[in-house]
C-alpha cells in the first residue's frame, strides 16, 4: 500500500500538485535539441536543472545524455547570467566542439529577465562564436505549460533560427514527428518514404538516444536532423505537424514567415489517426497508397479482429501528454474499449472538448481533467476501478495498490526497456500497442483463472 | 575523441598522481559551460532529508523540482511512506508576479489537514529566492495554526553547490532536533548521521548497535521519524557517515549540547570494523560492549570472508575508476576494492575539499588520475587511457560505461542492494563480480575483434 495516502473524498485543489503528471519545459527543450545533429544543448540557470533533466533523460533512454549549463550563482542571479552565458559558450566550442549550442532558458534566468538573444548576438560580437558554428536559443520558463510546451518552444526555435527561402523549392516534406520516442520517428520516416515522400524530420532522436553499443563514447552520436536539412525547410513544399502542442508551433510559423503551407494532425496512434495521417501524405505527395503500406493497416486491422472479444467493454484509466491521450482514446475507443478517467498534467485549452467528443457515445460519464495529477486520477480510479491502466511508469504505483493490469506508455518510461526501439506509431506501431495491451488483459486473465477454467488456447 | 583537451580553467582540477605537483583546485563552483555531472542546493537538501518518512515534504515551486525528486532514493521506511509521494506548489506565472506565499500557505493547511504528519519541510526553490516570498513566516503561520513544527528549507538552486544544500538541510534538521525538550542524557546512545538507509543499510547498522549493546537513538536521516530527532539531544555521541552531508549539523550539536562527534564509514570491512570499535571505545566504562563488539565483527568477518575470498580469484588485478559525490565516499572504496585485488586508477569526486583529496593521493598507487568536478569527456578519456574494467559512479555516468564496453557499479542512489556493513562487502564484492566478469564484454568491438564477423 504504497499509496495508503489516496483517499476517496474529491475536492478541488487550488494551490497544490500531488504526484504530478506532468514536468517543466526545459526536459522538453533539452530532448528536442538532442534531436539536432552535432548539437549540445544549454540550460541558462542553476547546475540542479540541467543535472535533473540529463538524469531522467539518461534513465528514461538508458544512453550517455549530454548537456551543458550556465551554472548560475548568487551574483548571477543578482546581476545577470550575461556573463555566465558568453563564457559558456567560449568553454562549449574550445573543449567540446558542437556545431550548435542550443540554448533554453529556466525559470530563474526568465526571472530576472535575461534577454538570450541579446546575450548570444554579443557573443558573437565578441568572437566567442567561431565561423560555421551556431547558437540557437528557446524561451523556456519552467512556470509556464509543461515538459511539452519546452519541446514545442525548441522545436520551433530550432527550424525559424536555420529556416532560410531559397526561392527553389526542395522538392521535400517537413514533418514534425512531436514529443515522441526515438523509435516512432524511425518509423515515421519509414513510412513517409515508403509514401514515396523526401522528410525533412525535426527534431530526430534516432541514432542519438537508441544508439548502438559500439565500445567507443561518442559525445555526438551520429543521428539528428542537420543544419543543412532545417536550412532548406523553407523550401520545402509543405509541413506536416504530428501533435497540435508539441509541433503546431513550429509549423505554422514557417508557414507565416515563410509560407510553407502546414496542417496540423494527430499523432498517428491507432488505426484512425494514422489513416488520416497516410491520407495527407497520399494528397501532399499525389500518389496512390502503396502496397505495403496497406498490407500493414491489413494486419493492425487482422489483430483487432482476431481479439476483438477481450477489449469489450473494459474500462481503461489514462494519464499521459494531451498530443498522444487524444488519438489513444479515440484508438480504444474504435476498440471497444471503455476510456473512462483521463488526466493530463499538461494545460491547454481543446483537451477536454476533443476527449468528450471522442467519447461522447460510450454508455457511462467520462472523467477528463486538464492540469489534473496522479493523484487525482487515483483518487477516481478508487471511486470506479478500471481493468486497464496506461500511464507512464509512475502509474506503477496505483497499479500495485489496486491491482490493476497496467501498460507503461508515455514519458518517462524508467523501469522498462523497448520503448526506444519499437515504436507505437502508426499501423505497425498500432500492433506493438495492441501486443501491450493484450498481454496485461490476457495475463490477468490466466492469472485469476480458476483451474478449471485456466485456458490453453485464448 | 581521442584527442580531447581539458578546458584550461581545469587543468588545476585534474591530477595524475607522479607526474604533477599535487594542489588540486576544488570546492569551486563549475566553470559555466561545462557539462558538469554535479547537481544543486535544493537537490542537496532534498536528499538529505527525504529519507524523513513521517513528515510532509513540500516542493515551493514550479513543477519540475518536485517531479525530478519524486521517489528517486530508494531509502526504505519500515513503516509511513508519506515521504514517497510528490508534493508541489506548482507555481504559475501568475504566482511569479504577484507571490507565492498564499499558495505555499493554502498548501501546507490542506496537506497537514489531509495527512496528519509529525511535521512538514517546505523547500524553496530558485525562483523563491527570486521572487522573494517569506517562506520562513509562512511557515511560522502555519506552525502555529496546525500545532506541529513547520520548517523551511532555504534550498534555493543558485545559491551554492550540492554541499550548501546539505548545510540548509542540516539547519533544518537542527531547528527540529532544538525542539526536543528533554535534556537527559541517555546512557550508551548515539545518533546515526549520514546515513540513509538506501536498500536498508541503516537496518543492518541498527542492528549491529543493538548486538553490541549501544542504543541508537535516532538516525538521520534514514528511516527517519520526527520524534526520534526530538530525541537526539538526548544522545552521548553523534557517529558520522558520509560526511560531507552532515558534519555541519554534529558540529552545531556538539556547540549546543556538547555532544562529540567522529567520523566513520560502514563501507568495507576495515572501515565497518573500525566504525564499531571506535563507537565502543567511546563507552570504555562499559567493557561488555567492546567484548561484544570483539564478538560481532570477529563472526561477522568470518562469515564473509569465503565467498570474498571466492570472488577475489576473478578479480585480482582488474582495474576501476571511481567517480563519486563525496570523497570520503572514495576512499572507503579505494579500500575495499584493494580488498578484492583490484587496482585503482581513477579517483574522482563532485565534491571533495582539498584535504579530502591529498587523503585520496595518499592511498592511491602512482599514476592514478585524481580529478575534481570531473565532465564526461575527461572520465571517458582516462578510464579508456587507463583500460578501466569498471566504473563506480551515479547514474549520469552508467550508460557511458556501458558505451565504453566496461563494467559499471552503482554507489549512488539507485542502488538496490545494501552495501553498508559486512554484509554489504558481501554484497558489494558480488555486484562487482557480477558485472566485471560478465560475458557481454567479450562481445564488445573493442574486446572481440576477433570475433566480430568482418
Amino acid at each position: 500500500m504504497l499509496l495508503r495516502h489516496t483517499h476517496t473524498d474529491i475536492k478541488e485543489r487550488k494551490a497544490l500538485t500531488v504526484n504530478p503528471a506532468k514536468t517543466c519545459q526545459p526536459i522538453g527543450a533539452m530532448y528536442a535539441a538532442l534531436g539536432i545533429h552535432g548539437c549540445l544543448p544549454h540550460s541558462h540557470g542553476s547546475q540542479g536543472c540541467c543535472a535533473y533533466h540529463r538524469s531522467t533523460l539518461t534513465r528514461h533512454y538508458r544512453e550517455p545524455v549530454m548537456a551543458a549549463t550556465s551554472s548560475f550563482t548568487e551574483g548571477s542571479s543578482v546581476f545577470g547570467g550575461q556573463a555566465n552565458l558568453i563564457q559558456a559558450i567560449d568553454n562549449i566550442f574550445t573543449t567540446y566542439d558542437p556545431d550548435i549550442i542550443a540554448v533554453h532558458t529556466t525559470c530563474l534566468s526568465e526571472t530576472i529577465g535575461d534577454d538570450v538573444q541579446q546575450i548570444s548576438d554579443k557573443a558573437g560580437k565578441d568572437g566567442k562564436i567561431p565561423d560555421g558554428k551556431f547558437v540557437i536559443h528557446a524561451s523556456t520558463p519552467s512556470y509556464v505549460g509543461s515538459h511539452v510546451t519546452g519541446f514545442s518552444n525548441m522545436t520551433k526555435a530550432m527550424v525559424m533560427q536555420f529556416a532560410r527561402s531559397s526561392g527553389t523549392p526542395n522538392g521535400k516534406y517537413n514533418i514534425i514527428p512531436g514529443f515522441v520516442e526515438p523509435s516512432d520517428m524511425t518509423e515515421i520516416k519509414r513510412v513517409v518514404r515508403a509514401m514515396g515522400i523526401d522528410p525533412i524530420l525535426f527534431p530526430d532522436t534516432s541514432n542519438v538516444l537508441n544508439g548502438p553499443q559500439t565500445g567507443r563514447y561518442k559525445m555526438f552520436p551520429d543521428g539528428g536532423v542537420t543544419r543543412e536539412e532545417l536550412e532548406s525547410a523553407g523550401d520545402s513544399a509543405g509541413t506536416i505537424a504530428l501533435g497540435p502542442l508539441a509541433s503546431a508551433d513550429a509549423a505554422r510559423a514557417l508557414d507565416t514567415s515563410l509560407k510553407v503551407p502546414c496542417q496540423i494532425q494527430d499523432l498517428p496512434i491507432g488505426l484512425s489517426a494514422t489513416d488520416r495521417f497516410i491520407d495527407s501524405l497520399r494528397k501532399a505527395a499525389g500518389v496512390s497508397v502503396p502496397d505495403s503500406i496497406t498490407r500493414e493497416r491489413g494486419q493492425l486491422l487482422d489483430i483487432i479482429t482476431d481479439m476483438h472479444q477481450y477489449f469489450y467493454g473494459r474500462k481503461v484509466a489514462l494519464a499521459g501528454d494531451p498530443d498522444h491521450l487524444i488519438p489513444l482514446v479515440e484508438f480504444l475507443v474504435s476498440l471497444d474499449m471503455i476510456p473512462v478517467h483521463i488526466v493530463t498534467g499538461t494545460p491547454g485549452k481543446n483537451f477536454e472538448k476533443r476527449i468528450l467528443e471522442i467519447t461522447r457515445d460510450l454508455p457511462c460519464k467520462v472523467n477528463v481533467k486538464v492540469g489534473g495529477d496522479m493523484f487525482l486520477l487515483h483518487q477516481w480510479i478508487k471511486n470506479e476501478p478500471v481493468d486497464l491502466l496506461i500511464a507512464n511508469t509512475y502509474g506503477k504505483y496505483m497499479a500495485r495498490d489496486d491491482d490493476i493490469p497496467f501498460v507503461r506508455y508515455g514519458f518517462p518510461i524508467l523501469d522498462r526497456v523497448g520503448h526506444s526501439y519499437f515504436p507505437t506509431v502508426c499501423y505497425t506501431g498500432g500492433i506493438r500497442l495492441l501486443e501491450k495491451i493484450l498481454d496485461a488483459i490476457l495475463e490477468r486473465l490466466d492469472r485469476d483463472a480458476p483451474e478449471e477454467k485456466f485456458e490453453l488456447v485464448l | 575523441m581521442e584527442t580531447i583537451s581539458v578546458l584550461k580553467e581545469r587543468e588545476h582540477q585534474v591530477f595524475q598522481k607522479g607526474k604533477d605537483d599535487f594542489d588540486i583546485a576544488c570546492e569551486k563552483t563549475s566553470l559555466a559551460g561545462s557539462v558538469s555531472q554535479r547537481a544543486c542546493v535544493f537537490c542537496g537538501s532534498r536528499v538529505v532529508l527525504y529519507p524523513i518518512a513521517d513528515a510532509l515534504h513540500l516542493i515551493h515551486g514550479p513543477i519540475g523540482c518536485a517531479s525530478y525528486t519524486w521517489d528517486i532514493r530508494g531509502a526504505l521506511s519500515s513503516g509511513p511512506e508519506l515521504h514517497r509521494n510528490s508534493f508541489s506548489t506548482d507555481l504559475s506565472e501568475t504566482d511569479i508576479i504577484y507571490g507565492g506565499e498564499k499558495k505555499l500557505e493554502s498548501a501546507l493547511l490542506e496537506l497537514i489537514d489531509k495527512y496528519d504528519p509529525k511535521a512538514a519541510f517546505a523547500y524553496s526553490t530558485c525562483i523563491v529566492g527570486i521572487i522573494g516570498d517569506d517562506v520562513e513566516s509562512v511557515c511560522k503561520s502555519v506552525e502555529s495554526k496546525t500545532g506541529i513544527p513547520v520548517l523551511p528549507v532555504h534550498s534555493e538552486g543558485f545559491k551554492g553547490t550540492k554541499k550548501d544544500g546539505y548545510t540548509a538541510a542540516c539547519e533544518a534538521l537542527f531547528n527540529l532536533v532544538d525542539r526536543g525538550r528533554t535534556k537527559r542524557k541517555l546512557p550508551q546512545s548515539i545518533n546515526i548521521l549520514g546515513e540513509f538507509n538506501i536498500g536498508g543499510e541503516t537496518w543492518i547498522i541498527k542492528d549491529y548497535y543493538r548486538r553490541m549493546g549501544v542504543r541508537v537513538v535516532s538516525v538521520m536521516t534514514g528511516d527517519g521519524r520526527i520524534n526520534d530527532l526530538k530525541m537526539a539531544r538526548r544522545a552521548s555521541l553523534n557517529v558520522v557517515q558520509c560526511s560531507g552531508s552532515m558534519t555541519h549539523l554534529a558540529k552545531k550539536m556538539e556547540d549546543a549540547y556538547g555532544i562529540p562527534f567522529i567520523r566513520v564509514s560502514y563501507f568495507g570491512i576495515e572501515d565497518t570494523s573500525d566504525a564499531l570499535y571506535r563507537v565502543a571505545r567511546f563507552f570504555n566504562n562499559n567493557p561488555d560492549i567492546m567484548k561484544r563488539t570483539e564478538k560481532l565483527v570477529r563472526n561477522q568477518v568470518r562469515s564473509i570472508i569465503p565467498s570474498l575470498s571466492e570472488m577475489k580469484k576473478d578479480l585480482v588485478g582488474k582495474r576501476a575508476a571511481i567517480y563519486v559525490g563525496g570523497a570520503f565516499k572514495a576512499f572507503s572504496l579505494i579500500k575495499a576494492l584493494k580488498h578484492l585485488g583490484m587496482e585503482v586508477v581513477l579517483a574522482g569526486s563532485q565534491t571533495g575539499s582539498k584535504e579530502d583529496y591529498k587523503v585520496l593521493r595518499e592511498m592511491c598507487n602512482p599514476g592514478t588520475v585524481i580529478l575534481d568536478d570531473a565532465n564526461p569527456l575527461e572520465l571517458a578519456k582516462y578510464i579508456m587511457e587507463k583500460d578501466a574494467d569498471l566504473f563506480i559512479g551515479g547514474v549520469k555516468e552508467r550508460p557511458i560505461a556501458y558505451k565504453l564496453g566496461i563494467g559499471f557499479c552503482d554507489h549512488n542512489h539507485e542502488r538496490k542492494i545494501p552495501l553498508a556493513g559486512f554484509i554489504g562487502m558481501e554484497n558489494f564484492a558480488r555486484e562487482v563480480h557480477q558485472t566485471v566478469t560478465s560475458p557481454i564484454w567479450q562481445l564488445v568491438p573493442r574486446r572481440a575483434s576477433v570475433l566480430t564477423p568482418k
